[in-house]
Order: C-alpha cells, then structure tokens, then sequence
C-alpha cells in the first residue's frame, strides 16, 4: 500500500498516473518526480518497493502539495477579497473573476442554471 | 500580459510629484485622481486617495496588501442592482 502525502494512491495504475492523485501534481511533476528517483514511469504503484517510496517520498516533502497548497490558495483569494479590489469583489460574488463574459456560460462559477419563468414571479435562487 | 520590467511601472507622475511632497510635509490630504491605471507603490500605503469611476470619486485608503494593484481595481465601474426575478435580495 502507497501512502504519500496523507493520500492512498491507487495499487493498479502507472506510477506516473498513480501520483497524479495527489493534489498539486500533475503530469509534469510526477514525471519529474520518477525521473530524479529514477523509477520507470509504467512500474505500477504496488509494485514500488520501500526504497523507491522512500525517495519519492522526500522529493514530495519539498513539494508544496494537498493541505499546505490548498491554504496557500485560499489565502490568496482571501487577501484579494479583503483589500476590496475587482477581483476579490468577483470572488465574493461568485463570478467569473479574469474578464470573462458573462451574458453566457461562465455556469461553473455560477452554478446551475436559475431560470426565471416570469419577471413578477421570484423563482428559488 | 505583464508589462515590461525594463519600463518599471507605470505610475502617472503628476501623482508620484503629490505623494512625495505629502511625505515630505507629513501632511496626509486625499488626492483626487483620474489616473486609474496608475499602479500603487509602497509610498502611497497610509493615504487616501479619491479614484474617478467615470461618475464620482471613490476613496481608497491604500494598505500595505494594495501595493503593486492599480488603483481602477478599488473604484468599481459599474453598479449591479440585481435582476428583475430576485426579489429576496434586498
């Protein structure tokens, strides 16, 4: 079993794959990260032995990855919303923050559609 | 797109004249200004400055976080209301 990071990655896929699980590393980085440990990219995750976890695990440690990097963007958003600017407005308001239109689309920020059947009737936001 | 190092940045120097001669006097008025562009360096933080939205003056109290955003950031442009179905906003 392949704990890293406080997360179990999955037993059956690529080691390359397999790291992806990880939040904050993607292809690149777990490419980059079994390069310098020098493990084949296919190797399947259960099939690492102790060693090669070992430094996988301590390229990792200098990696800002899951919980540290999660504050670290929550923070970043936080410090926008407070000194009041067009960005941390759009964040609080929960829109699209980068100058996207929004006339359409945009539904990740947004949410579900909420449509309004009647302009006197107040539908459920 | 960020801006070119080699230019520095772009401050409007009739604000960078004022703010110099605040700190030099230690007197602490609002400037008002129309340069919304303008990116706010690490002398402005501690003063007020009134930035045009195209119909009045917003104040903006610059604080350290501020430094390097421009000031149009802190002086919205447009004004939502909601739509015309969302009645229990308000």
């Amino acid at each position: 079993m392949a704990r890293i990071a406080g997360i179990d990655l999955p037993k059956h896929k690529r080691g390359v794959i397999g790291l992806t699980y990880i939040f904050g590393i993607g292809r690149s980085t777990a490419e980059r990260i079994l390069n310098e440990a020098g493990i084949d990219h296919s190797v399947k995750v259960d099939a690492w032995d102790d060693d090669q976890l070992t430094k996988i695990r301590t390229i990792i440690n200098e990696l800002k990855v899951e919980g540290a990097l999660r504050s670290e963007t929550q923070l970043n958003i936080k410090r926008l919303v407070d000194i009041n600017c067009y960005r941390g407005m759009r964040h609080r308001n929960g829109l699209p923050v980068r100058g996207q239109r929004t006339k359409t689309n945009c539904r990740t920020r947004k949410g579900k559609r909420k449509t309004v059947a009647n302009k006197k009737k107040a539908t459920k936001m | 797109m960020a801006r070119s190092l080699k230019k520095g940045p772009y401050i409007a120097h009739h604000l960078e004249k004022k703010v110099v001669k605040m700190n030099e006097s230690k007197k602490k008025t609002v400037i008002k200004t129309w340069s919304r562009a303008s990116m706010i360096s690490p002398d402005y933080v501690g003063h007020t400055f009134a930035v045009h939205n195209g119909n009045k003056f917003i104040p903006v109290y610059v604080t350290e976080n501020m430094v390097g955003h421009k000031f149009g950031e802190f002086s919205p442009t447009r004004t939502f209301r909601g739509h015309s179905g969302n009645r229990n906003e308000k």
